[in-house]
């Protein structure tokens, strides 16, 4: 199945600014909608969580809104989904930044601060190193540069899911992917025209109806 | 990996871009998004919209400018001027600005540094100060509001302190002194609003050549350099000041 302009939704639970993403993503050639309509989301050829600010907050708004259960159903579906930022975070089991706030659990380990003498937010555009020859960065030649906000992210665990890390005093994960699920600590919409190219190669993987690539 | 990031600065009155940029074969030079995409195609990092207008009753087209800029443009941008209250902000960043800067009334009322960081997170919370060197302050900097006229007795390291410890999530550091001068950053004061802080600090005011961007990295060990007329006034490209900051060992992300 391939679909012209795949239909992306955006959840929107209140956090933030979803403009540039949504922008982003129409940029890339979907029809983009912010939305919490939980049968659009359900109908989407692929499904986008954002999310700015702090883990504990968003949590509270996924509850709030119900739309925690459609990302959960979501990401266990066949269709691609992406989370962006603290919407990567809020994938895993939980984070420094809230002990006691579940996560929603969809990669089992923790989202730990940033590790050692180093300014934290990191602020600044910065390298992605392949761990894994993945569709996300797919037609992308190296270095890929892109631009980070946050002061938490995802432990490496045993690596296998991780696509790219970046150097910040070390190895930070920069992305990670299982299935049909892509997650980002980076900010694509925000990331000039690697940025687009990556939020068009999760759109193709949404008009192709699947994505693991 | 610490990537030093270039900041062109922008004014902005009425929703237009003041003290015209030439760049050749652009179209209309007071076009905001028009100017904000070339910047991007050149390589800035980041954009500062610096908005002057003068009435409040017109700042809606600032709201207007954050959301077509937003909706073209894909690098990050800051706006700051005239942000007096969190549903200022609030517009702004729903609108599609990605951080607002607060100066004069994160000052009178440090609490809406408190506000805007808890609603929106630190991230997109700039606390912008400006500092004029000042024999009463203990530091030597004292805090200049109202575009660097008014002073205010507060200590500028002190000052830097407490927006970071309100919840700033980068601190946009003028030196009143400098800015106009293109003699350079002042960089002591730089360093030591570095060195006070452990959130990023954009270095800013009287750059005049490539190499003060430079120094402001490496003697002001700044995470940041904002300019504007060596930008806009066609001196030097984004590019050209990416090429002589790599030279001088700064990690930069190539134009």
């Amino acid at each position: 199945m391939t679909v012209e302009r795949p239909l992306v939704a955006i959840l929107d639970y209140g956090i933030g600014n979803l403009h540039s993403a949504q922008k982003g993503f129409e940029h890339a050639g979907a029809d983009a909608r912010l939305t919490a309509d939980r049968g659009l989301i359900d109908a989407a050829d692929g499904v986008v969580l954002p999310g700015v600010g702090a883990f504990a907050p968003c949590m509270t708004a996924l509850g709030r809104t119900g739309l925690d259960d459609a990302a959960a159903d979501a990401a266990g579906s066949d269709r691609p989904f992406m989370g962006i930022c603290v919407g990567m975070q809020v994938l895993f089991a939980g984070s420094d930044e809230a002990p006691g706030t579940p996560g929603l659990g969809v990669f089992d380990r923790f989202v730990r601060w940033i590790p050692g003498r180093v300014k934290r937010p990191q602020m600044q555009w910065n390298v992605l190193e392949r761990r894994t020859d993945h569709p996300m960065l797919a037609g992308l030649d190296d270095p890929v540069w892109a631009y980070f906000v946050h002061s938490l992210a995802p432990e490496i665990g045993d690596g296998a899911d991780v696509v790219a890390t970046c150097d910040y005093g070390g190895p930070v994960v920069a992305a990670v992917a299982r299935g049909n699920v892509w997650a980002a600590q980076f900010h694509p919409e925000k990331s000039s025209r690697v940025g687009l190219r990556i939020l068009a190669n999760f759109v193709a993987a949404a008009s192709a109806g699947g994505g693991a690539g | 990996m610490r990537v030093a990031r270039v900041i062109p600065c922008l004014d902005v009155d009425a929703g237009r871009v003041v003290k015209g940029v030439n760049f050749v074969d652009i179209r209309d030079a007071g076009d905001p998004v028009e100017l904000a995409a070339r910047y991007d195609a050149e390589g800035a990092d980041e954009l500062v919209f610096l908005d002057i207008t003068a009435s409040s009753d017109r700042r809606d087209t600032t709201v207007a400018m954050a959301r077509a800029v937003a909706d073209e443009v894909f690098i990050p941008f800051t706006i700051g001027g005239g942000i007096r209250t969190l549903d200022d902000a609030r517009r702004l960043l729903r609108a599609g600005a990605d951080k607002v800067s607060v100066n004069t009334a994160a000052v009178r009322r440090p609490e809406l540094v408190r506000e805007i960081s808890l609603e929106f997170g630190a991230q997109c919370c700039v606390v912008a100060v400006d500092a004029r060197s000042s024999t009463e302050a203990p530091s030597g900097y004292e805090v200049f509001t109202h575009g660097g006229r008014t002073r205010t007795g507060i200590d500028a390291l002190e000052w830097v302190a407490e927006a970071e410890r309100l919840g700033a999530g980068e601190i946009l550091l003028t030196s009143m002194d400098r800015d106009g001068t293109r003699k350079g950053f002042e960089l002591n004061l730089t360093s030591k609003v570095s060195e006070a802080v452990g959130v990023p600090v954009i270095a800013s005011g009287g750059v005049g050549t490539l190499d003060h961007l430079v120094e402001g990295v490496t003697e002001g060990r700044a995470d940041a350099v904002l300019a504007a007329s060596i930008f806009h006034y066609g001196e030097h490209t984004i590019a050209e000041a990416k090429t002589r900051m790599a030279a001088a060992g700064i990690q930069v992300r190539p134009a």
